[in-house]
């Protein structure tokens, strides 16, 4: 991977973290305020069902997750593992189509 | 001269890979240097042993050993500093080179490392040309100023888990020097140093945890110099000069 390549995976995984973080403080506030009249699943899911603004927020969540978690176990699994070669880089754009997938699959199961 | 007030307990690696940790007993003395004492001990105890030393006053960068479990460099090492009521002193070669003898190491990978990250300057003028005029109060002119002072010591190097890591990482003091020049208006490369200093093997291996700055005897911020390269890459990068 040339250099030009490696600081764009780079900034993308900051410019994701920064998506993170709004994602989890919205989804943990939401979370803590919507247990705490005791919502049942079935409420919950009344209430994302049809709901565009939840859908497009979580399809955003998943997409950041997405891109941000293979780009920093490559790093991790560079420096501790070793394992450098263009196969890794393989195995994880597999690993982020997968997390991409599995993700919009749930909110999918949450807007139908 | 100083009396001796007592004797340290000088612990000193012996050997290359493989070695040990030979003992020699040391006169305390006031305003002792860990150097001092290295060259007490070949003077008067052991010819035998190798160490580097060329200044004796900080400025050279040859004289870097462990201390304690700390790199150091050891003419401006106070005895006083390192050695607690007991006297007892551990000197071991630095950390992440490959030991030649006792306390000397090859820095060969050091200074190549120094050359890979594009280390050197590329004037752009000639000798027909004026002077550059650079403002000492530009902003990139203060870059410099902040990075500039290093001594080639490689105490950073030896104190950076990275480079541990990762045999291939360029390494703080390289990464320092490369900064020194992107941030030097006369240098005429760049976009190739910006190029050599970008991805896992360069500043974006980089952890920011600061050993290389907690222990540079310059007080010197490598730290700082690959987060400005991080910068200036990104940068590079998003504008298609990389
Ligand atoms: S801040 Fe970077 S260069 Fe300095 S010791 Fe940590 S990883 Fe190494
Ligand atoms: S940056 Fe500091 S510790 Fe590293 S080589 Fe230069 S003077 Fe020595
Ligand atoms: S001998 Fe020159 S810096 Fe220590």
């Amino acid at each position: 991977m040339g250099p030009r390549a490696e600081v764009l995976l780079w900034l993308a995984q900051r410019a994701s973290a920064a998506v993170l973080a709004a994602c989890v403080a919205i989804h943990l506030a939401t979370m803590i305020y919507a247990v705490q009249g005791g919502l049942s699943a079935a409420e919950i899911l009344g209430r994302t069902r049809g709901n565009v603004s939840w859908l497009a927020f979580y399809a955003v969540f998943v997409l950041a997750a997405a891109i941000h978690a293979p780009i920093g176990m490559r790093s991790v699994i560079r420096e501790i593992v070793g394992w450098r070669s263009r196969s890794l880089d393989l195995a994880l754009c597999a690993f982020a189509v997968a997390i991409a997938w599995l993700g919009w699959r749930a909110i999918a199961g949450l807007f139908r | 001269m100083a009396e001796a007030v007592a004797t340290l307990a000088v612990s000193v690696w012996r050997g290359g890979a493989e070695g040990r940790f030979v003992g020699y007993a040391v006169p305390r003395r006031a305003n002792q240097t860990v150097l001092d004492v290295v060259t007490y001990i070949q003077q008067r105890l052991d010819p035998g042993l190798s160490y580097r030393f060329a200044c004796r006053v900080g400025m050279c960068g040859s004289c870097a050993m462990t201390v304690n479990g700390r790199p150091r460099w050891t003419c401006r090492t106070h005895v006083a500093r390192v050695a607690g009521a007991d006297g007892r002193i551990e000197i071991a070669p630095l950390a992440n080179l490959p030991v030649i003898k006792d306390l000397a190491c090859d820095l060969s990978a050091f200074f190549d490392k120094w050359a890979a990250a594009r280390g050197s300057f590329v004037g752009t003028r000639t000798r027909r040309d004026d002077f550059a005029r650079v403002s000492p109060a530009a902003p990139q002119r203060r870059a410099v100023d902040a990075a500039i002072e290093c001594i080639g010591c490689a105490v950073c190097y030896a104190a950076c888990d990275v480079v541990a890591w990762n045999p291939d990482y360029l390494g703080p003091a390289a990464l320092n020097r490369a900064w020194t020049l992107v941030n030097d208006e006369r240098d005429g490369a760049e976009r190739a140093r910006l190029s050599a200093v970008a991805g896992d093997a360069a500043c974006h291996a980089c952890h920011s945890h600061q050993s290389c700055t907690e222990h540079c005897p310059k007080s010197l911020s490598p730290t700082s110099s690959i987060a400005g390269l991080k910068r200036r890459t990104g940068l590079a990068a998003l504008t298609g000069k990389i």
